[in-house]
């Protein structure tokens, strides 16, 4: 079944560290947003294309409001076939949100939210220029939860200007007591041409060897607080991970709408271009095809390991792969402690996650 | 042609002392070469020539002058390589002449070159008639020049014309000095054919072309002619002289003159430089003095960086190869870098140029190994090896002793820099022999030095330690014992054949700490941690490691953006073709050119 993604280019102010596609928030635009894409929805309505994730993402999704998240559904539901149990998820700002907004999401259908929570520390908060501190944070997780909201996901983020060991494992305990089923956690990449590509923030950040560790302790304090790892950056209880992103890393289709929004659609990768005024000028998004037929094999690979539960032999056979030629090479890594290897499959193990990117290059070449 | 009427000679000069440019204006006033057409430096016609100022290959060009005394002349211009690595090829174009024109810069004085190169004309008993160079700079001091050159060399030169060839001023003077100094030949024009070959190369229509002197004799198209040191015989097609644009055909060349001889030779190993040219049905009774065949002094493997390029490796060396008898080069393997060749140069320069030649006129990318010399060892069962690959170095528990090359270097240096270059000598292992002031500020430093010493970085070392003032010249002088060691690099445990060489063994064990310094700054982190070691035997000098790698994820692959991770992925795999695998290490390429230079 296919999943939908909505991409929201919407921010009342950039964070400094991101390099997602977003612009500042303006009404007008945000009106002939939503006529774009509902127009885009329309293109599919012959196909009638089963849907069972919905998600909307961003920039800020929560600034739109609800009679507007109620309209997209409503243009979703009526040229899609959307599941009676498919999984709605929105991502909010906690500067974004309160008590009434909440319910009307939750009343309009939406039954999963991802809460920018980032850290618990407000002095990390302010170095990343959020606009919240935690105690706002954590408001709005309670008060999702109030609204009806039983599926919520936090991020948190390693690694960012003057946190450390001590401070990040603080916040993953106190965000880990909140009524939460999921958590995200990132490491902060500097990306090239955001703001924070500067010396103050390399100079305030913990050193690789750190943040490595960090990543370590993490993973058995969440793991210790019930939240189970599924995928790199990503842990539940069980029975909530995010069905929508595992599309992603599962080979499964999902339809992008949005500028700067990617797919996997009829077995073909492509993108939106990152110009939100070339998205509500266009009768339809141009689809930039980025590869028309991927190696279903190395993509299953490279997307696999990325979960904890790993390549399984049989899947990578069926799609064209060399399992014999991955056992073996995989030898070496097992004995480094980077993964396990069995005769059914191979995942990494913490290690390896954070060296997956080298891992992956050696099994492929 | 009357011999009378002939002058055949060559220019000699230390590098940069305005060779090139004075054969420049001699052409020109030989009206040899419209001005437009002339092409700076026109002798020299290879890139690299041009561009490092130095010529590689000999070559001849004939002249005609109208002389102040009414007469004509034909000038015969033999250009030669300046450098220490053709001394062979210079001796053999000196012998082709009856006088050399020194030149000498009225700024610089006599440099290691001038001294080396002075002498081997005057040991082929060549007139040579000093001319003092650049006499336009500010700088030039022509009374100190023509001082040293009466006090070094020992040759009159109070009347040396004073000229820039650059401006073209006195040159004429040189022209006219040429006839009344230098002697004209005298060979017995009647004698069998006796004549000198002094350089030849390969033209893809009429094969060989070999340049010579005829020293006796004479020799006419359709003669057959035998080659006397390889006893190849050919029936001339084509005879003539070296015009200064083309080759000029004529019917026949006598004694005294230069010219040249195409005979559908397909093979140029069969046309050696200083073998004799004789008439096969009237043949001289010997030959010329002073042929040799000349052996490679250094030895290199070289790799193409893209092992397919293999072939097109081969087919290079081979194409250079018809050109250049005197390099050599056979198949090797290396575990570390797989396919290749060992070649063999008459030295260093050599090298260098065959290496820039490959990549510049072959677009190949190249990995070469660090320059061997040829050692000599004495086996315990009283048999000798000769080994030039540091791979084959027998097993220590075998050898009885182990003998170096060594030469006879002379270092000209301000007499500031003394201490400095003593120090340098000192420090590659020289044997001081004495020291000569050439005037009160400079100084002729004649040391021994082992040659594996000078084939690393000698020259750049000594050139940063007298701010680029010093010049330096050599010559072979035989085999001396020597405390020998093979020094081998181990990655991972592993030997790196590429990487082993033999060194003093009092020097094994910096050398060795070095590289291994070098080879951590140059291996990237990998997966695994790298122990990289240098060992003699079995027993390790030096120990480094490149910890591995810790961090190298995509944490967020968010939206299905999964171009990132997949590009990642493609510059992985670019980066892994710039990489040699040696077991599980991966080393890149700058990794083995970086312990080639260790000071750096």
């Amino acid at each position: 079944m296919t999943g939908i993604y909505i991409h929201v280019p919407f921010c009342k102010r950039k964070c400094p560290y991101c390099d997602f596609y977003s612009v500042e928030e303006d009404k007008g635009l945000m009106e002939a947003y939503i006529c774009a894409l509902k127009r885009n929805f329309n293109r599919y309505k012959k196909e009638a294309v089963i849907c069972d994730t919905i998600y909307f993402g961003g920039g800020t999704p929560s600034l739109l409001e609800p009679f507007e998240i109620g309209e997209i559904l409503a243009s979703i539901k009526k040229n899609f076939v959307v599941t009676d149990n498919a999984e709605i998820t929105i991502e909010a700002n906690p500067s974004s949100l309160d008590f009434e907004k909440l319910k009307e999401y939750r009343r309009l259908g939406v039954n999963r939210i991802s809460i920018g929570v980032q850290s618990a520390n407000d002095s990390e908060l302010s170095a990343l220029g959020r606009l919240h501190d935690f105690e706002m944070a954590e408001q709005s997780v309670i008060s999702a939860k109030e609204a009806g909201f039983d599926n919520i996901s936090c991020d948190i983020m390693i690694g960012t200007p003057r946190q450390n060991t001590e401070n990040l494992l603080d916040s993953i305990r106190i965000v880990s007591k909140l009524p939460i089923k999921h958590i995200s956690a990132y490491m902060l990449k500097i990306e090239e041409g955001t703001m924070f590509d500067c010396d103050w923030v390399k100079a305030n950040v913990a050193d690789e060897e750190t943040v490595c560790e960090m990543y370590e302790k993490l993973v058995l304090v969440l793991e210790g607080n019930g939240f189970y790892q599924y995928e790199l950056s990503n842990f539940s209880k069980p029975g909530f991970e995010s069905r929508h992103n595992l599309k992603y890393w599962t080979g499964e289709p999902y339809l992008g709408f949005g500028p700067g929004a990617h797919s996997y659609f009829n077995g073909k990768r492509f993108f939106v271009s990152r110009d939100v005024y070339e998205f509500i000028s266009s009768d339809f998004q141009e689809e930039i095809i980025e590869d028309d037929d991927p190696d279903k094999a190395e993509e299953y690979l490279i997307l696999s390991l990325r979960l904890k539960e790993g390549l399984s032999f049989l899947k990578y056979t069926q799609l064209g792969g060399d399992s014999q030629r991955v056992y073996n090479k995989a030898e070496i890594f097992e004995d480094a402690g980077y993964l396990v290897r069995t005769e059914e499959g191979i995942s990494l193990t913490t290690k390896g996650f954070l060296v997956s990117n080298g891992i992956i290059a050696e099994l492929l070449c | 042609m009357n011999q009378d009427n002939i002058r055949n000679f060559c220019i000699i000069a230390h590098i940069d002392h305005g060779k090139s440019t004075l054969a420049d204006r001699i052409l020109e006033l030989t009206s040899s070469v419209e001005l437009r057409e002339m092409e700076d430096q026109l002798l020299d016609n290879m890139d690299i020539e041009r561009e490092r100022g130095i010529t590689i290959k000999a070559r001849a060009v004939r002249l005609n002058y109208k002389a102040l005394d009414g007469k004509d002349y034909v000038f015969n211009l033999i250009d030669t390589p300046g450098h220490v690595d053709f001394n062979y090829e210079v001796s053999r174009s000196l012998a082709a002449c009856e006088g050399a024109v020194l030149v000498v810069d009225a700024s610089q004085g006599i440099e290691a070159q001038t001294l080396a190169n002075t002498y081997l004309a005057i040991e082929h008993d060549l007139e040579v008639l000093p001319v003092v160079n650049k006499i336009d700079l500010p700088s030039a001091d022509p009374e100190r020049a023509c001082n040293e050159i009466e006090n070094v060399i020992g040759i009159p030169a109070m009347d040396a014309p004073r000229i820039s060839a650059k401006t073209g001023e006195n040159v004429r003077e040189v022209l006219e000095r040429i006839i009344t100094d230098i002697p004209a030949p005298k060979g017995d024009p009647s004698a069998p054919l006796k004549a000198l070959i002094f350089d030849s190369y390969y033209d893809q229509y009429k094969g060989v072309i070999i340049y010579v002197r005829i020293k006796e004799g004479s020799l006419k198209v359709g003669d057959t002619i035998r080659l006397m040191a390889t006893g190849a015989e050919f029936t001339t097609v084509e005879i003539g002289y070296m015009g200064a644009k083309n080759l000029v055909p004529v019917g026949e060349l006598h004694a005294g003159e230069v010219g040249y001889i195409a005979a559908s030779i397909k093979n140029i190993t069969d046309t050696r430089v200083g073998d004799t040219v004789t008439n096969r049905d009237n043949p001289c009774d010997k030959p010329l003095e002073g042929y040799k065949k000349v052996n490679s002094m250094v030895y290199s493997g070289i790799y193409p960086a893209d092992g397919a390029k293999y072939g097109d490796l081969r087919d290079a060396l081979e194409k250079l190869m018809l050109n250049d008898a005197s390099l050599t080069f056979e198949p090797e393997t290396s575990i570390a870098l797989g396919f290749g060749f060992r070649c063999g140069f008459l030295g260093l320069l050599h090298m260098e140029i065959i290496q820039e030649r490959l990549e510049r006129e072959y677009n190949l990318d190249l990995i070469t190994t660090a320059p061997s010399v040829i050692y000599k060892v004495n086996l315990t069962d009283g048999s000798t090896v000769y080994i030039d690959n540091p791979t084959n170095y027998p097993d220590p528990a075998v050898i009885a002793s182990a003998e170096e090359p060594m030469v006879n270097a002379h270092i000209l240096a301000p007499s500031d820099f003394v201490g400095n270059v003593m120090e340098l000598c000192q420090d590659r292992r020289g044997v001081f022999k004495d020291m000569k002031y050439i005037d009160e500020n400079r100084v002729d430093l004649h040391y021994e030095l082992p040659l594996n010493e000078i084939v690393y970085d000698f020259f750049d070392a000594l050139k940063s330690r007298t701010r680029g003032y010093a010049s330096f010249d050599y010559e072979m002088m035989g085999y001396a014992p020597s405390k020998l060691v093979k020094l081998d690099i181990l990655l991972n445990g592993e030997v790196v054949d590429a990487l082993s060489f033999i060194v003093h063994a009092d020097k094994a064990y910096a050398r060795g700490r070095r590289i291994a310094e070098k080879l951590k700054e140059n291996i990237p982190r990998q997966l695994f941690e790298v122990p990289i070691q240098a060992a003699i035997g079995g027993k390790v000098i030096a120990r480094e490691t490149v910890k591995a790698m810790r961090k190298d994820v995509l944490a967020k692959c968010y939206g299905g953006d999964i171009t990132r991770k997949k590009k990642l992925l493609e510059k992985q795999k670019e980066g892994k073709k710039r990489m040699r695998q040696l077991g599980s290490v991966e080393v890149p390429q700058e990794a083995f050119m970086s312990v080639l230079k260790l000071d750096e």
